[in-house]
């Protein structure tokens, strides 16, 4: 052993001096710690057939003598993370570069603990980011509170929502309202409650069945909530009638076929479907089609949208969906929000437009800036 | 503060996801997880609340001599209460009466709905491609390309078929679709917003105000 060490003194001392800047070690960035990158420059150590040296990877404790081998790694991987330290601990790292031709390189690295880190500095574009959005909301929100009146330009699918509410009362038929496959946990499926909220208390007004077959049993027992306060809250709570706002399945298909025989059986006048779907939506929404009911439908599921353009009359794309609660609402608060996403489209326009014609003339620098780890 | 107890929670719960984003600190890391398990569990316990509310629903119209429902309710209970059976008296292993209700009734008509599905993509795509007017025209005929350039009968007719396919998915459907998803992207920062606020407040049960 004390021969093998006086040799790798010996070749220490006889290697290029500039060979060994180029392996480090430290503690890996971004992480929740017990974790150490030890990284080396491919091209330092390769031999002069180009062939790179294998790399044998040992470590000790800063305090301790003896070394514990840990890895083999190919010098040509140029990394190894070790993630069987502990933080705090101080280690040392030995690197053996070996090849068949050349004998072996040594390299010690500087003693290095690994630590937790308290914020990913990779996420500081999406910090700014949110930082800007949430500055941007509140503000309005704020304008909003106070009382300053917004515009919002009208918006067909939710006009349309009126209309479907007194063909209904004409015919004498009901309501489906469908909130898709989404748990309670998506935003869609929450924006869908606050429609709901305002469909259910014009249902009350006119005395109109509203029927609302559920994928989720948290989100049917919620629904039964909202629609029973909004019964309540115009002054109708005796026509609230709990059992048509069900749990059905929480399979896609199983929900599909059940929803189709809801609409073949109780042929409603109007089908509203509001919130994720995902592959029934096309066989709800030709189904409703079939029947004659008319259907404004909602989403969050770019995919289903073509689906529903096709099969219904009213269509909510993007943001209007999310806006809906607001504009059916009127609540200043909320309208002000949209007046804030609108001023944010036109900020990433911009940013696109900057973008494009940056990355058009070859610098693609900006783009990096978008980056996220 | 029956009401106002759920929203402080909500905040709470809101603002820490938010944050937890940013933070690569194990214990940060740990929170996130043991959230993500409790969501589990109480979604195990609203299948609970799922299947009571099911047989609730199911029974009432099933004793209710004026439904015209009743068959289709008793069908469901009957279904329940076979599986429950069969899950608990006789196994759900191989060669089970659980498995095989699962493989042979539950997995084809499953498979049925979905296969009615291309029957309902031809209805729809013959109301939708109807040449009406000058941009239902242009759908046509991106339409049709793009379908001929998905299969090898275009690439056949010409090898500029699949290449305009791929530019008009890649290119002005991408670009429609990227303009969506900005907007629902915004949609959705600004309604969690109002919900980790307590502006919207509708999933309490009741509405804003």
């Amino acid at each position: 052993m004390k021969t093998l060490s006086i040799l790798f003194a010996l070749i220490i001392l006889f290697l290029p001096s500039g060979a060994f800047a180029v392996v480090q070690a430290f503690d890996t960035p971004n992480d929740g710690g017990l974790s150490i990158t030890i990284q080396w420059d491919t091209a330092a150590y390769s031999n002069s057939s180009g062939e790179y040296y294998e790399a044998q990877i040992a470590r000790r404790a800063a305090s301790e003598s003896g070394w514990q081998d840990i890895a083999v790694a190919p010098a040509s991987a140029g990394e190894y993370i070790d993630n069987t330290v502990e933080d705090y601990t101080d280690y040392v790292y030995r690197l053996v570069f070996t090849d068949k031709v050349s004998g072996s390189l040594i390299y010690d690295t500087e003693p290095v603990h690994s630590s937790p880190q308290y914020f990913n500095t990779r996420r500081t574009n999406v910090l700014i980011g949110i930082v800007v959005c949430l500055g941007v909301l509140i503000f309005f929100i704020y304008r909003g509170k106070k009382g300053k009146e917004m515009y919002v330009r009208p918006i067909a699918g939710l006009l349309a929502i009126e209309e479907a509410v007194g063909r209904a009362t004409e015919l004498g038929k009901p309501i489906l309202y469908s909130a898709g496959r989404g748990g309670m946990q998506r935003v869609a499926t929450i924006a869908s409650m606050n429609i709901l909220n305002t469909v259910a208390k014009k249902t009350a007004e006119y005395n109109i069945p509203l029927i609302f077959p559920n994928n989720d049993p948290v989100v049917a027992a919620l629904a039964q909530e909202v629609v029973k306060e909004s019964y309540s809250e115009v002054g109708h709570p005796d026509r609230y009638v709990e059992d048509d706002i069900f749990y059905l399945t929480d399979s896609q298909f199983g929900y599909a076929a059940a929803v189709d025989g809801i609409m073949v059986r109780r042929q409603p006048a109007t089908n509203l479907f509001m919130g994720t779907f995902e592959a029934e939506s096309l066989i709800l929404a030709e189904t409703g089609n079939s029947i004659g009911a008319i259907q404004i439908a909602g989403t969050d599921s770019t995919i289903q949208l073509s689906f529903f353009i096709v099969a219904c009359d009213y269509v909510l794309i993007g943001e209007e969906y999310f806006a809906a609660s607001g504009y059916l609402s009127k609540d200043p608060m909320v309208l002000s929000s949209l007046k804030g996403q609108d001023l944010l489209k036109v900020a990433i326009g911009i940013i696109l437009a900057i973008g494009v014609l940056l990355a058009t003339a070859g610098y693609t620098g900006f783009l990096e800036l978008f980056n996220i780890g | 503060m029956h009401r106002k107890l759920p929203m402080y929670i909500c905040f709470l719960f809101g603002a820490f996801m938010l944050v937890q984003f940013f933070i690569p600190h194990r214990t940060s890391t740990a929170i996130y997880e043991t959230i993500l398990d409790w969501v589990q569990i109480i979604y195990a316990f609203s299948l609970l609340v799922g299947v009571a509310l099911l047989i609730k629903h199911h029974a009432i119209i099933a004793t209710r001599p004026s439904a015209k429902d009743r068959p289709y309710s008793g069908i469901v209970l009957g279904g329940i209460i076979g599986m429950f059976i069969f899950g608990i008296f006789f196994g759900r292993g191989e060669d089970t009466a659980f498995l095989w209700v699962f493989k042979y009734v539950q997995a084809p008509m499953q498979a049925t709905m979905f296969s009615l599905l291309s029957f309902f993509v031809a209805s729809a795509a013959f109301r939708g491609f109807r040449a009406r007017n000058t941009q239902a025209v242009f759908l046509l005929v991106a339409a049709l390309i793009v379908m001929l350039g998905r299969v090898p009968v275009g690439d056949m007719i010409s090898g500029f078929i699949p290449k305009a396919a791929d530019w008009l998915l890649n290119v002005p459907s991408m670009a429609a679709r990227r303009g969506i998803y900005i907007g629902i992207a915004l949609g959705t920062i600004s309604t969690s917003l109002r919900v980790i606020l307590g502006i919207e407040r509708t999933y309490l049960g009741g509405s804003r105000g």
